[in-house]
């Protein structure tokens, strides 16, 4: 049958790019059930993931610190002059710790460590890729994505959570710092209040949702630096310079709407 | 010491390529067991792709291709794994692992393949080290290193795990000819160090032929023109054989381009402003 240009045109060519998005959801899921396999191949395994661990702490640490005690701040701003217009500023403990925990925490660590790390897992796969140093360990009969991809998925599902936890927590403060010092808030009320409010619901919540950014974080990462030799737009170091920011962008897209889908759920 | 015997290279009417643009078509050659193999031909006509296919990084587009009598490509993913662990391959720029030192690089395969301790380890990696030369280098990053410096690491890890198959893309394109003639020896010393390996070097390199090769096989126009020992390669009166050997352009080989008239002008005016 002839597909050529005609009233019809519009329509093969968003079947053709339904198609080709469907069969890239299908390699990035493979992709993944590979890369969590592998993660259990050998003992070998558990230096690269320690190490990893090390490298994603150290590179996100700093800037989820600053971010964290930023954004509890602006929270605490925030929620002080709209709380204080119905008289309920004593809630403001509730508000941060709330938003902080179940939303604000998961997410925008995500999103720093997307930029932190994800992005230095696609661009160093990347320029793996392309300068054969993914062949010559395939032909060291040492599977590139055991070496390369789970060992990054793995210390990412542990380091979100944790991340996510250290966010929440000088979010926190930050928020008393606004709402206490600043704006004179009672202490005690402060405290009080997200201890009586938040419930360990809440908790999970968050702690499911870092272990899902973990998994689309690195999982896309690495996937865009390790297929940067298959890219159409660019090939060489311009192919690694797009994989880096589709990454980036992706990644970010991708924990914006499953958070969408998984608030939802959850709620 | 390994048995003498079976590591040969079968390419059987071999056709080799990228999507559907072949370059490489009708090849055969047996590159022999425990001898140094030499495929040559000019830049661009298919050496790597051949050897990406020996490596099992590429299925051919037809024809056979047997790592000592068993058909690399209709191998089970755990037998095609076991031939490919005999092979020790140095890339044409070393692909050395630019987040490992030397020694790390060296180390590798020894870490991921064998249970032995440390200290072992650590001697096997200074002594291949030793082998091309850079035992001091051993906590250098590939990129604190020269290109020929990266190239002897590289072949210090291809044979770190003493495989029966060498196989060297380019090892002494872009070294000066001390250099070049070093890891020309180093080659023959491997030889002389394993016996029973079998060697294939890519090369373009007319000195490296004269002074490690036993068998050729050379490439030309998409196809093999030459295979077999190098001795009948210089008896050979193919004019493309002798055009190489003897460096020599043929008057039809000679490219005539010149550029429009108008256009050179055009040039010459900016040029001369
Ligand atoms: N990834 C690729 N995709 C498509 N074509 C390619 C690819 N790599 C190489 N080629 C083509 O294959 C042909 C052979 O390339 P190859 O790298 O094997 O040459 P070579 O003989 O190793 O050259 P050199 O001596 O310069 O290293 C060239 O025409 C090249 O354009
Ligand atoms: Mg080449």
């Amino acid at each position: 049958m002839s597909t050529g240009p005609g009233i019809l045109a519009p329509v093969t060519a968003l079947g053709a790019a339904t198609l080709r998005l469907l069969g890239e959801m299908g390699a990035l899921f493979l992709f993944l059930a590979d890369g969590l396999r592998l993660i259990f191949a050998s003992p070998k395994q558990i230096p690269k993931i320690l190490n990893q661990v090390f490298v994603i702490g150290s590179k996100s640490l700093f800037v989820i610190l600053l971010i964290g005690v930023f954004t509890g701040m602006v929270l605490g701003l925030q929620g002080y002059y709209t709380l204080v217009k119905f008289g309920s500023e004593g809630l403001l403990g509730a508000a941060v710790a709330l938003s902080l925990i179940r939303e604000l925490g998961p997410v925008l660590t995500a999103i720093m460590v997307t930029g932190r790390a994800g992005s230095s897992m696609a661009a160093e796969i990347g320029v793996m890729r392309i300068t054969d140093q993914i062949d010559a360990l395939d032909v060291m009969d040492i599977n590139p994505m055991a070496y390369l991809v789970s060992p990054r998925i793995a210390a990412s599902l542990i380091s979100f959570p944790l991340l996510t936890a250290v966010f929440d927590v000088v979010g926190i403060l930050g928020g008393y710092v606004t709402g206490v010092t600043l704006l004179g808030i009672n202490e005690g009320v402060y405290f009080y209040r997200i201890q009586t409010s938040v419930e360990m619901a809440d908790i999970t919540g968050g702690f499911m949702k870092s272990l899902l950014f973990a998994v689309i974080v690195a999982t896309v990462s690495c996937y865009q630096g390790y297929f940067t030799h298959m890219r159409r737009d660019g090939v060489g170091p311009e192919g690694v310079s797009n994989s880096t920011t589709s990454a980036v962008v992706l990644s970010c897209v991708f924990v914006l709407v499953a958070d969408y889908a998984l608030t939802s759920f959850l709620l | 010491m390994r048995a003498t015997s079976g590591w040969d290279i079968r390419l059987d009417a071999l056709a080799v390529g990228y999507g559907d643009h072949v370059v490489l078509h009708d090849v055969n050659a047996l590159l022999p067991a425990g001898e140094i193999s030499m495929i040559i031909g000019g830049s661009g006509c298919g050496k790597s792709t051949l050897l990406r296919h020996v490596l099992g990084l590429q299925r051919p587009m037809a024809g056979t291709l047997s790592v000592g009598g068993r058909d690399l490509f209709t191998l089970a993913g755990r037998d095609f794994r076991k031939v490919r662990r005999r092979m020790g391959v140095l890339f044409q720029d070393g692909a050395l692992l630019g987040s490992l030192t030397l020694g790390d690089n060296v180390a590798l395969p020894l870490r991921e393949h064998t249970g032995l301790p440390k200290a072992t380890i650590r001697q096997i990696v200074l002594h291949k080290l030793a082998l091309v030369g850079l035992a001091d280098y051993a906590d250098y990053y590939p990129n604190q290193l020269s290109g020929g410096m990266r190239k002897r690491a590289g072949l210090a890890r291809a044979i770190v795990m003493d495989p029966p198959i060498l196989l060297c893309d380019e090892p002494t394109s872009g070294l000066d000819p001390v250099n070049a003639a070093r890891m020309d020896h180093l080659l023959l010393d491997m030889q002389a160090n394993f016996p029973g390996m079998t060697i294939v070097v890519v090369s373009h390199d007319l000195r490296s032929l004269d002074a490690i090769a036993n068998y050729v096989l050379m490439l030309h126009d998409g196809t093999a023109a030459f295979a077999g020992p190098v001795d009948a390669l210089r008896a050979s009166d193919d004019p493309y054989v002798r055009s190489f050997l003897d460096r020599r352009v043929d008057e039809d080989q000679r490219t005539e381009v010149s550029l429009a008239p108008e256009v050179q002008q055009a040039l010459d005016a900016w040029l001369e402003r």
